[in-house]
């Protein structure tokens, strides 16, 4: 009886061995896509660029407030349809939800010239390596992060914003309660 | 329950088919059987003597060989089917594998894209199969190794006659056996490499055991193999990036974290010249026009000594330099830097003339960086260009008339300049491409007259990092070794004893017969024992 029962745990622990390494395997097999890329509820990663101005700004210094992280060149079209709608809510919204703009890889010349025809008041940080586009795994233009007061990712838009109130309610969702 | 014991009482496990010390006969199957089945020693395999238990059933099922053969058999033909269609990791990026497959192939595309096979490799299914063979190799090896080592470890010198006489090389004859005798064959034997033990008269003589455990090692070497096969998909044991570099930047290292920086000084692209290198290659330059020579990237490596955040401005340490060619990597830190392939020309610079139209008078040129533009550019005198728009990829206008850039990359790049001359103090505007320029705002004194374009050449590597090669190679290697223990040796043994007025001798081996027919035959050869003989002929 003793025997067998020892055999019978030595079996179960063997397979169990096995088993975990098999789902272990098949679990990173097809997580592979995904791995890396960032999910509402994910903390969002600090990082800190400088703006047309040359002052720098790092996301958790912008912690307690909502941020509207948005990824963006002047070569693209739903982005220029978007930053009216952010620049008008900016105002709006000032104290409670900052707008952080990231421009992925273009010269200063573009980016003010950008700036100034569409009036942008909100810091724009200038990306030129792409290493902030790449920490969040951007791709395509542009691509919104809404981050809450806490620092984590609360929705992610792929994709322009058509409608003010599409901006609008992303706006309501990060905004801190008080 | 659970035990047999033997008629010379030793207890052996339940489902033994020949007793592990004597060798007596323990089933009614082996009683009957004119020759023992040796292949395990006649030892209990585990998995054919239990089946009670979920966990016994999962068990046998995977310690049967057959099964094993299935699963292969099952992977070949499947891995096969993974080659009829290139898989979705070879087909143009730019293309939805959706559409391309039945575009390209039609309805048998379809299909094959329906069913799966276009990424069959990393299908949840093929990795199951795999994992299954990795599971097979485990318990089936463990089920056959621990009773053979068990029945071979506990083999006593003197066996039962019935065993002996079960054993593919036998032989009886009347005698006594005098121990001057087996004193003599024992030296014979360890001449020969035996080890030779002597009990109560009997003599058991033994070879190169250890050749049996040769499928065993071999199987651990599969198993380290498939498990280092494993460790890849694990983050940071296996790394392939690819890195676009133009000449001149210095960009981030991807798959380091930010740890690392390469910048680019310069690509070079040289062909065969024919004349100039060895005249073996002129036929082939003939046939072909120009032959690649060498493809290679001048980089250097620097650290970031301010790794803290991404986009923080980063604080250069140069590491080393070196020049980066097919076959030749940069190496760094369990990093190896490919050279992948390039793109030559791609535009950097250009320089326009401010020109009178009428008398083609030029006042000065300017330089433009398509990567890095200025605000104006001063000529003197009075004479400036302002930079009112850059496109780099202008692509027509819009509805309000606005010029339109379809990609930040400096394809087609044009541009809205206003001239300003003492002629002109309110200045001109002119849309100037490379080919042609354009007057929105009404005619112009002025143009800017395009004159030069400078271009580089960008440079694509490889970053990969693989942290399981040495786990493969150790696999690699113990394979192998499995394989050699297993194949250049062979397990052999002599057994000789006296009972009753009765010599008695016997022989196994696990392979080649004849060795050990003619090992044992130039042992006995000059003694009263009698020489075995093979009594299976084929």
């Amino acid at each position: 009886m003793e025997k067998k029962k020892k055999r019978f745990y030595m079996r179960t622990a063997i397979l169990a061995v096995l088993a975990g390494l098999v789902v272990y395997a098949l679990y990173t097999n097809v997580t592979k896509e995904s791995r890396g890329t960032l999910e509402a509820g994910d903390k969002a990663p600090d990082f800190v660029l400088t703006d047309l101005n040359g002052e720098t700004h790092q996301l958790s210094d912008y912690e307690g407030k909502g941020v509207f992280l948005n990824f963006w060149g002047t070569w693209c079209e739903p982005c220029k349809k978007e930053m009216p709608h952010m620049e008008k809510l900016a105002a709006e919204y000032e104290g409670e939800v900052e707008i952080l703009a990231v421009n992925v890889g273009e010269s200063e010349f573009q980016v003010n010239n950008f700036a100034e025809q569409y009036g942008l008041t909100f810091p724009i940080g200038l990306d030129s390596g792409k290493e902030v586009m790449d920490t969040y795994g951007v791709d395509p233009l542009p691509t919104t992060f809404m981050i809450k007061p806490d620092g984590t990712i609360e929705q992610i838009v792929i994709g322009g914003l058509v409608q003010e109130e599409q901006v609008r309610a992303l706006f309501e969702r990060v905004r801190p309660s008080s | 329950m659970g035990k047999v014991k033997c008629e010379c009482g030793h207890v052996n496990p339940n489902g033994t088919v020949l007793c592990e010390s004597c060798g007596r006969a323990l089933t009614e199957k082996a009683k009957k059987e004119k020759l023992a089945d040796m292949r395990y020693e006649g030892s209990a395999r585990r998995s054919q003597t239990y089946n009670k238990t979920i966990i016994d059933k999962v068990w046998n099922f995977f310690s049967s060989v057959k099964v094993g053969i299935w699963i292969i058999v099952l992977l070949l033909v499947a891995a096969s089917f993974g080659t009829i269609l290139p898989q979705e990791f070879y087909i143009p990026s730019n293309v939805p594998a959706e559409t391309y497959y039945e575009d390209v192939y039609g309805t048998f595309g379809k299909i094959y894209y329906m069913i799966g096979f276009h990424d069959l490799y990393n299908s949840v299914w093929f990795s199951a199969l795999i994992a299954a063979l990795g599971v097979s190799l485990v318990i089936a090896s463990l089920d056959r190794f621990v009773p053979l080592y068990r029945a071979l470890k506990n083999q006593r010198v003197e066996r039962h006659e019935s065993f002996m006489k079960k054993q593919r090389l036998f032989a009886e004859q009347k005698g006594a056996l005098h121990d001057s005798e087996i004193e003599r064959v024992k030296e014979e034997l360890a001449k020969k490499r035996y080890k030779v033990r002597v009990e109560n008269g009997a003599l058991l003589a033994e070879k190169n055991r250890f050749t049996r455990w040769g499928p065993y090692v071999n199987h651990v070497g599969l198993i380290i193999f498939l498990f280092g096969a494993l460790l890849r998909s694990v983050p940071g044991m296996y790394i392939d990036e690819l890195l676009w570099i133009r000449e001149g930047e210095t960009l981030q290292v991807p798959g380091t974290n930010g740890a690392y920086y390469m910048k680019n000084n310069g690509f070079t692209l040289e062909n065969y010249e024919a004349g100039e290198d060895p005249e073996v290659f002129n036929e082939a330059i003939d046939r072909v026009g120009t032959v690649a020579k060498n493809y290679q990237t001048d980089a250097v490596l620097y650290r970031d000594e301010n790794n803290e955040l991404p986009g923080a401005k980063p604080d250069l340490a140069k590491v080393q330099e070196d020049s980066i060619q097919v076959n030749q990597p940069m190496k760094f830190d369990n990093f190896a830097v490919y050279q992948t392939s390039f793109r030559q020309n791609e535009m950097k610079a250009m320089q326009f003339a401010l020109t009178n139209k009428e008398t083609g008078e030029e006042f000065g040129e300017i330089t433009i960086d398509l990567f890095d533009q200025e605000k104006s550019y001063e000529l003197g005198n009075g004479y400036k260009v302002e930079l009112r728009g850059f496109y780099p990829d202008f692509d027509g206008f819009s509805e309000s008339g606005e010029p339109i850039s379809k990609s930040p990359l400096p394809n087609n790049p044009a541009f809205l300049f206003n001239m300003i001359t003492p002629e002109t103090p309110e200045g001109e505007m002119s849309f100037a491409q490379i080919q042609n320029t354009m007057e929105p705002l009404g005619e112009t004194k002025y143009k800017m007259a395009f004159k030069n374009l400078e271009t580089r050449d960008v440079s694509a590597l490889t970053i990969r990092k693989d942290l399981t090669l040495p786990i493969l190679a150790a696999g690699g290697i113990i394979f192998m070794i499995g394989v050699i223990q297993g194949s250049y040796w062979n397990h052999r043994r002599l057994w000789i004893r006296e009972k009753d007025g009765q010599i008695y001798v016997a022989g196994h081996t696990n392979k080649n017969w004849h060795g050990l027919k003619r090992e044992i035959g130039s042992v006995l050869d000059q003694t009263f024992i009698p020489v075995p003989e093979d009594r299976q002929k084929d």
